[in-house]
């Protein structure tokens, strides 16, 4: 069954035809009164309208945060728990709407909304329920009588600006673990992206006491910028790419505040040659592995865009992944058998484009794709492109950059040594695979990558529990494990002293 | 040889970022989202590091990248172009429904 797009019969989710800021609990229409059209890249045609908000629009929702910080940051563990999980559970009861709203509003196919963005953005609120519960401070004994207690402690009110690529699941990936510790959030959604936090907050809004979550619409330049640059956060989380990030960091350094980054990569996916000694499940699940660049139409931070083979399997290894990547060709991303479905955006199809023109132009053999794919009826409009496969070597730019689209460059390695010195050849340590039968080449592999997770025979696994960031210009901070909590959370330390005796210093 | 150029789409582009918000400058972008597109800022909002690199100049205004991305990229010309769309990042375009675009030549070694 092919679900009804948005606003027709049938249809799991109806979009307003515009929407407004999300401040204080309630609804407030971006003070300037200007707006601008939101678009599915399902047809490439509007479907509702969002506020281009600005700095009078911040600052009504750092008021209304600043209001709420005090009573939220004093609400217990158990509180904000329950609040976390009643969110939870929220979404899974209107799971297929939300998966239905985000394959329209993102352009990924609804098989991925329904049975990872959607079920993953559950567990997450679940997880930080979970940890903020058992999370302990903790206390040392300096000598008989002076001891050290150390508590968490809220930041207060921070800013958080997320990316286009996960709209809901990258909002829960930073509201879950901001909110479990105590904090008020400003959180402003990607402009490609803007609508389907605004269809989760018309569903979870009134779980939470106004103020503590406030979403605000517009433009990097004229709502980002006040909000990552204003003296009243106390910290600012960010996810997109290098140069924003230099200057989230340079905003954070006028206020002294601290920052978390996630700025992408360019991840190796390394294939040893036993990959190929038995034709057996294993080997079917590497050639799962080597396919995964397409999931997400490859805008994940972390997509295998780079595949290493080694040269004795090289030859074989390719004509199979090939093979099984010519099935996945893009289609309705309404229809749950489809596996790859549109791109985000115009800009972010034109800029893959380019890049499949980059990449021949340097000599890159192109094994499979390669160009737009183009649709009909309905979804002519539409932002699609052909898995494409390039064959080449790691000195190229679509080697170095992260394409963000469903393109993978392959190349071959002699041995170990020279595997990881081209996996480490990158300006980037976000991810990794690792694909062997040998428990010893996986763990040395494992940590000689210089990035933050090596999968280790699986690939884009994204379970709550599991440290999630970057090395290199990767990034700042981990994300998606109770760790998170330490960057949202001041510590005090009390330090008292049960000796009713004088120093006799002074 | 410019190692940065742009086409007249993106220098009329330019001119009028530059007539509404003052001097400009760009700076390549690089990583996830929307990394390898290029970033235009007002001059003084973003801070050039000392290890960025000067490409050049589009319409007057400074294109710089950074110095360990250039490294990897100084096989290439880069072309400064505009398509349509909105992007993501504090570039200026953005509001105006456009967006700058790297597309890239080969130079000869």
């Amino acid at each position: 069954m092919v679900y009804a797009p948005p606003n027709q019969p049938g249809s799991k989710v109806s979009f307003k035809s515009r929407y407004a800021n999300y401040i204080g609990g309630e609804w407030k229409e971006p003070r300037k009164g200007q707006y601008f059209e939101n678009i599915t890249p399902v047809t490439g045609k509007p479907f509702c309208e969002i506020p281009r908000s600005t700095s009078e629009d911040i600052d009504a929702a750092l008021d209304a945060a600043h209001a709420a910080k005090g009573a939220w940051g004093k609400t217990s563990p158990a509180e904000r728990a329950l609040v976390l999980n009643k969110i939870a559970d929220r979404i899974e009861q209107n799971l297929e709407m939300l998966a239905v709203a985000e394959t329209w509003h993102n352009g990924k196919p609804v098989r991925e909304t329904l049975a990872a963005d959607m079920p993953l953005t559950i567990d997450h609120f679940r997880y930080f329920a979970g940890v903020i519960r058992a999370q302990e401070g903790r206390s040392s004994q300096l000598d008989n009588d002076t001891v050290a207690y150390h508590f968490h402690e809220p930041l207060g009110v921070v800013g958080q600006i997320i990316p286009w690529n996960f709209p809901i699941l990258m909002a829960a990936w930073k509201l879950a673990p901001a909110l479990a510790a105590g904090n008020a959030v400003i959180i402003k959604p990607a402009e490609q992206t803007p609508a389907s936090l605004l269809v989760l907050m018309e569903l979870i809004g009134d779980l939470l006491p106004p103020g503590v979550v406030n979403v605000v619409n517009g433009f990097g330049i004229e709502a980002g910028k006040p909000l990552a640059s204003s003296n009243r956060i106390a910290k600012i989380a960010f996810t997109g790419e290098t140069t924003t990030g230099r200057l989230i960091m340079q905003y954070a350094s006028e206020n002294l505040i601290p920052v978390t980054l996630e700025l992408g990569g360019k991840s190796p996916n390394v294939f040893f040659e036993d990959v190929t000694s038995k034709k057996d499940s294993f080997l079917d699940k590497a050639l799962e592995g080597f396919g995964m660049f397409a999931l997400n139409q490859g805008e994940v931070c972390t997509c295998p865009s780079r595949a290493l083979v080694q040269k004795s399997i090289h030859g074989e290894f390719m004509e199979r992944a090939v093979e099984r990547a010519r099935a996945h060709v893009p289609g309705n991303p309404l229809d749950p058998k489809t596996t790859v479905g549109a791109q985000a955006s115009n800009d972010q199809l034109e800029k893959i484009l380019s890049y499949l023109d980059i990449g021949r132009k340097e000599g890159a053999k192109v094994l499979l794709g390669g160009e737009r794919a183009k649709l009909s009826g309905d979804l002519e409009g539409g932002y699609y492109v052909m898995p494409t496969i390039f064959a080449g070597n790691n000195k190229m730019r679509v080697f170095q950059e992260e394409i963000f689209g469903p393109v993978v460059s392959t190349t071959s390695f002699e041995d170990f040594d020279d595997a990881i010195a081209i996996a480490n050849d990158t300006l980037y340590g976000l991810g990794a695979g690792v694909w062997t039968r040998d428990v010893n080449t996986a763990y040395r592999a494992g940590r000689a990558i210089q990035a933050g997770r090596v999968w280790t025979n699986c690939y884009h696994l994204y379970p709550a529990h599991a440290a999630f960031g970057g090395y290199k210009q990767s990034g700042i901070g981990r994300e998606n494990h109770a760790m998170m909590l330490g960057h949202y959370q001041q510590t005090k330390n009390l330090l008292v002293s049960y000796d009713p005796k004088p120093m006799g210093f002074f | 040889m410019q190692r940065v150029t742009c086409t007249p789409e993106a220098a009329a582009l330019i001119r009028a970022l530059r007539a509404e918000h003052g001097p400009l400058m760009f700076h390549q972008s690089g990583g996830c989202c929307d990394g390898s597109a290029p970033m235009c800022f007002t001059v003084g909002d973003f801070k050039v590091g000392s290890r960025d690199v000067l490409l050049g100049e589009l319409e007057g205004c400074p294109f710089y990248i950074g110095g360990d991305q250039w490294e990897r990229w100084q096989h290439t010309r880069l072309i400064i172009d505009v398509v349509v769309g909105r992007g993501a990042g504090f570039s200026l375009e953005a509001p105006t429904g456009k967006r700058f675009l790297t597309r890239s030549e080969i130079c000869a070694v």
